[in-house]
């Protein structure tokens, strides 16, 4: 990656060159930098295409969509508009990710730490094997798993000891269903995994060994030494947890497959209910009247966007004011 | 990654241009004689077997049909639109749909049936149900399984005393519509507060699955639940269903030959093909039918729709014409008999020959397209 750095003389001559002889190279550079562009607007079309199509649905309802509570694309009486609400979505949304986060962040950063602090070099690559392997898993299949592994599982070991233990607490309470909440969070858990895992791995191996064969050289044990390294890296890891959620906001068909797909402003996590883009992937293929149904799943789709866009916005600023921080170690 | 092959990639880049090149050459090539090619798109019910009979009718006359199972809502826009040579929907067209597309026929090509799927420990299937009792069970005004009004039906077994769980449809369906139709007309509370359609504003407390796929495995993983699926689901599946009182008061086992009662029962009533099929409704309402005695009550067709004049769809040509009726006249006389292998219920005799009439109606640029019969 740094050969530019090692070989400069080499470069700036070849610079000279190119401006005498070679018009091949600007043409080159002209189609490369278009097709970087490219991204632009693609992006800029999808957001283009998404306002567009949610347009009437914003104008129906107005600010009201983000905290409505109804979803009723065909009302039992005929002559009633229909009403959409977002609220139980963005809800259903935002537990679920923090049920992902809460489970699936200390898993993580214990098989980072692992890899970088304490393991001998092949027990290393066998787990990172293993781990990069998660994140290959395409999603149906974790919610294939889901639903007829771990759905009856919980149900039959977990959830009744779970809400006998801490029965007393309002989101445990009600009758114990096996496509809840809990279990959405739980298969999310198990796929952010790989992804906060993997970059907080990378950000502790960059923290410097200065800093490590210091604080042993005082007399730190291993656990102390792994606190520093913590420390250092924990913007870095902020980062990963941020972009772990981006994982967990936007998961779609595992979460469908096990969430219940109801309605729902639930208190009990053993309730069912849907997520921002659960009820996407539900209804948008027959959803073809009344016009502002369509509409209404845009601008799901829309609210699920802008939320994608902050958190990753911030996991890229976190993870970029740590790396410059550590300037002498290359992060990715 | 320490260095990438950019060699590497280019030469697979590059092989993948010319294949694709090459592919699309050859593809030209060949079409420069076209062999017959007729599209479809509709339900997903009966894609399956309109799947099978245009892999066996491939095999006999080299005709090739493609259908996408894109759901009826989907398959009665894009006949609408034209942009398909027919559509399929399981609920007949709307009067507002009818006249958007002039000159529609409906042709019944196989027969659906909702029946209600449960998973409770120790009860396999033979649960007696009322539309009543259904209606208050998906609504949860019946929230046990002993309750009274379920032990009442079923006075010879022992409900557990434990919470139901209701599941239903997550996605936009015609099982909904055909199932909530039947709730509406048994249930006047059920029709006032959530009515029929294919998305329904369920309790907050149900679970949702998508595809009949979906409701199956909620059931078979939420203990103590009840569900609907196509019969078709049922029979292939081990999940016990139960049996659905009907009009005459009977609680019957849905079957492929109950249902074909139902069918046969409704058949002396059925409007002209080229008239609007929306007073058959969603399901066959036999109130009034003395024939169906043993007629499951939540039975429907699913519909095949062609136009009437051919020539409305761009690129049709006399011999697609042929092509197509030919296809339909074979679906619903020997492809009848792929049905009951793939748990659909072959139509009644008395609905094959009201098809027969319909099928003579099809004409191309105004001449009578079926002249071989």
């Amino acid at each position: 990656m740094n050969t530019h750095k090692k070989h400069p003389s080499f470069l700036s001559k070849l610079n000279t060159i190119s401006k005498k002889r070679l018009s091949g190279d600007s043409a080159f550079k002209t189609i490369v930098m278009l097709i970087a562009c490219n991204i632009f607007l693609i992006l800029g079309l999808m957001i283009f295409k998404i306002v567009q199509s949610s347009w009437l649905s914003i104008q129906t309802y107005g600010i009201n969509f983000l905290w409505g509570t109804t979803w009723q694309p065909f009302p039992p009486n005929p002559n009633a508009p229909p009403s959409f609400g977002a609220l139980p979505l963005i809800w259903g949304t935002l537990i679920t990710s923090s049920i992902a986060l809460f489970l699936g962040v200390p898993i993580s950063l214990g098989i980072s730490l692992a890899l970088s602090e304490f393991a001998p070099k092949s027990f290393n690559y066998v787990i990172s094997f293993f781990v990069e392997l998660l994140a290959a898993i395409p999603s149906v299949i974790y919610g294939l798993w889901g639903i007829l592994v771990l759905i009856p599982f919980l149900q039959n070991n977990v959830y009744p000891q779970l809400q006998t233990v801490l029965g007393f607490l309002p989101f445990f309470q009600g009758t114990i269903r096996g496509s809840s909440v809990l279990t959405g969070g739980i298969i999310l858990a198990i796929m952010i995994i790989p992804t906060v895992s993997a970059i907080s791995r990378d950000v502790f191996a960059a923290v410097p060994n200065s800093q490590r064969e210091a604080i042993i050289a005082l007399g730190a044990t291993r656990w102390e030494k792994a606190r520093i390294v913590m420390s250092y890296g924990r913007s870095g890891v902020i980062g990963a947890i941020m972009l772990g959620l981006g994982r967990a906001v936007g998961e779609t068909m595992a979460v469908t497959m096990v969430i219940g797909n109801s309605f729902n402003m639930f208190t009990s996590l053993f309730e069912p209910s849907s997520t921002l883009a659960s009820i996407v992937a539900n209804e948008f293929t027959e959803a073809s009247s009344p016009p502002v149904y369509i509409s209404a799943l845009m601008e799901v789709g829309l609210i699920l966007f802008a939320l994608a866009i902050v958190v990753n916005a911030s996991a890229r600023l976190i993870i970029w004011r740590s790396t410059r921080n550590v300037k002498e170690v290359e992060m990715f | 990654m320490e260095r990438l092959n950019y060699k590497i990639i280019a030469i697979v880049e590059a092989v993948v241009l010319i294949a694709v090149i090459v592919s699309f050459s050859v593809y030209g090539f060949y079409f420069a004689n076209p062999p017959i090619r007729l599209s479809g798109a509709g339900a997903t019910f009966p894609a399956p077997l309109i799947q099978k009979w245009s892999a066996e009718f491939k095999d006999m006359t080299g005709i090739q049909i493609d259908y996408e199972g894109i759901g009826s809502g989907g398959g009665v826009k894009q006949f609408t639109d034209k942009t398909v040579d027919f559509g399929a929907s399981d609920p007949p067209m709307k009067d507002s749909e009818f006249s958007a597309a002039l000159g529609t026929l409906h042709i019944p090509i196989t027969i659906g049936g909702v029946v209600p799927i449960y998973n409770i420990q120790g009860i396999s299937k033979g649960l007696n149900f009322s539309g009543q009792v259904l209606a208050d069970i998906f609504s949860l005004n019946i929230t046990r399984w002993n309750d009274s009004r379920l032990a009442t039906l079923n006075p010879s077994i022992t409900l557990p005393d434990s919470e139901i769980v209701v599941c239903h449809r997550s996605d936009s369906s015609g099982t909904t519509k055909v199932f909530t139709s039947f709730l509406s007309d048994e249930s006047v509370a059920w029709n006032a507060t959530y009515s029929a359609s294919n998305v329904i504003n369920w309790p907050s407390q149900t679970v949702g699955g998508k595809g009949n796929p979906g409701v199956a495995a909620a059931v078979q993983q939420n203990q103590n639940s009840i569900g609907y699926v196509e019969l078709s689901y049922a029979l292939q599946s081990d999940i016990p269903y139960g049996n659905v009182q009907n009009a005459a008061g009977k609680f019957v086992e849905p079957t492929l030959e109950t249902l074909a009662v139902a069918a046969s029962a409704v058949s002396f009533i059925l409007p002209s093909g080229d008239a609007s099929w929306a007073s058959v409704g969603s399901y066959f309402n036999l109130h009034n039918v003395e024939e169906a005695d043993n007629a499951y009550p939540i039975t429907s067709f699913s519909y095949i729709l062609v136009y009437k004049e051919l020539n409305v769809r761009s690129g049709m040509t006399l011999d697609k014409a042929k092509a197509l009726t030919w296809f339909l006249w074979w679906a619903i006389h020997d492809g009848q008999h792929f049905a009951s292998g793939l748990s659909y219920v072959p139509l009644p005799q008395a609905v094959v020959t009201h098809n027969e009439g319909t099928l003579r109606l099809i004409a191309f640029n105004g001449q009578q397209v079926n002249n071989w019969t």
